[in-house]
């Protein structure tokens, strides 16, 4: 497998006017390259969702786009409190987000159903205190 | 349904990109919160939302869609038509409730976005 291009992007916690310029910037990208318009919005409602994840659990993390020939990998990786019940977490409906996150219309509950909905392949891996990462691909 | 047509339903003002008036929805979706609007199927889907800030347009915008109604007279900051306007979707902006909305849509034909 051969790996043609990667970008990384810094996620700035608690920054919800620019929590989503990761994404859009990996979009147009992703068109650039011409990749299949309903591959793209798979890509990117996971990686959105992850983003907005970092923005609104992490003390901070970063979005990477690995692009290959037959694949896109989006790895989310973040520095924070961590999950502590995986299982729990992944539940459509269950959040711990705060209040103020609902009040910018997130924290329902459905973001990492959502980002295993939209992808091929979903990882996720969490130590309590240190680190959330998410991995997931989406094949052409 | 044409959002001309919807434009016309909801007495609504269009923020930016009339020439999107020619395009024809086919469903829509009511919501605040982003997460269950990013679970939506079809592009050809319109979204009404009282969540005026700019997630509500990168949501769109990750789905491909093209059009916006913000609802009950909540008018959204410049930043966010901008954005929208950017992206090419049209945003349109009525007096009615969220409830009242989807009614007058509903009624005159618009059906209900399906889930993936």
């Amino acid at each position: 497998m051969q790996e043609l291009l990667s970008v990384k992007y810094d996620v700035e916690s608690g920054d919800f006017i620019r929590g989503g310029e990761a994404s859009s910037s990996i979009k147009k990208l992703l068109q650039q390259l011409g990749i299949k318009a309903d591959i793209i919005k798979r890509i990117c409602v996971a990686c959105y969702e992850a983003e907005m994840n970092i923005v609104i659990h992490s003390y901070g993390g970063y979005i990477e786009a690995k692009i290959f020939n037959n694949k896109v990998e989006i790895i989310a990786k973040d520095r924070g409190p961590g999950i502590e019940n995986i299982d729990l977490a992944m539940k459509e409906g269950y959040s711990t987000a705060p209040e103020y996150a609902r009040e910018m219309g997130f924290g329902g509950g459905m973001g990492l159903p959502n980002m295993k909905k939209s992808c091929d392949e979903f990882y996720i891996d969490s130590k309590m205190g240190e680190y959330t990462e998410v991995r997931m691909v989406v094949y052409f | 349904m044409k959002l001309g047509k919807i434009k016309e339903l909801l007495e609504a003002e269009v923020l930016c990109n009339e020439e999107l008036l020619d395009y024809e929805a086919v469903s829509a979706f009511a919501c605040d919160l982003m997460s269950d609007v990013l679970s939506l199927a079809k592009k050809e889907t319109i979204l009404l939302t009282g969540l005026t800030n700019v997630q509500a347009v990168r949501t769109a915008e990750m789905l491909d869609l093209r059009c916006i109604i913000f609802v009950r007279n909540k008018r959204p900051d410049e930043s966010v038509v901008e954005l929208a306007r950017e992206k090419g979707i049209c945003v349109l902006f009525t007096k009615y409730t969220l409830f009242t909305a989807c009614g007058i849509l509903y009624s005159n034909g618009l059906k209900g976005a399906d889930m993936l």
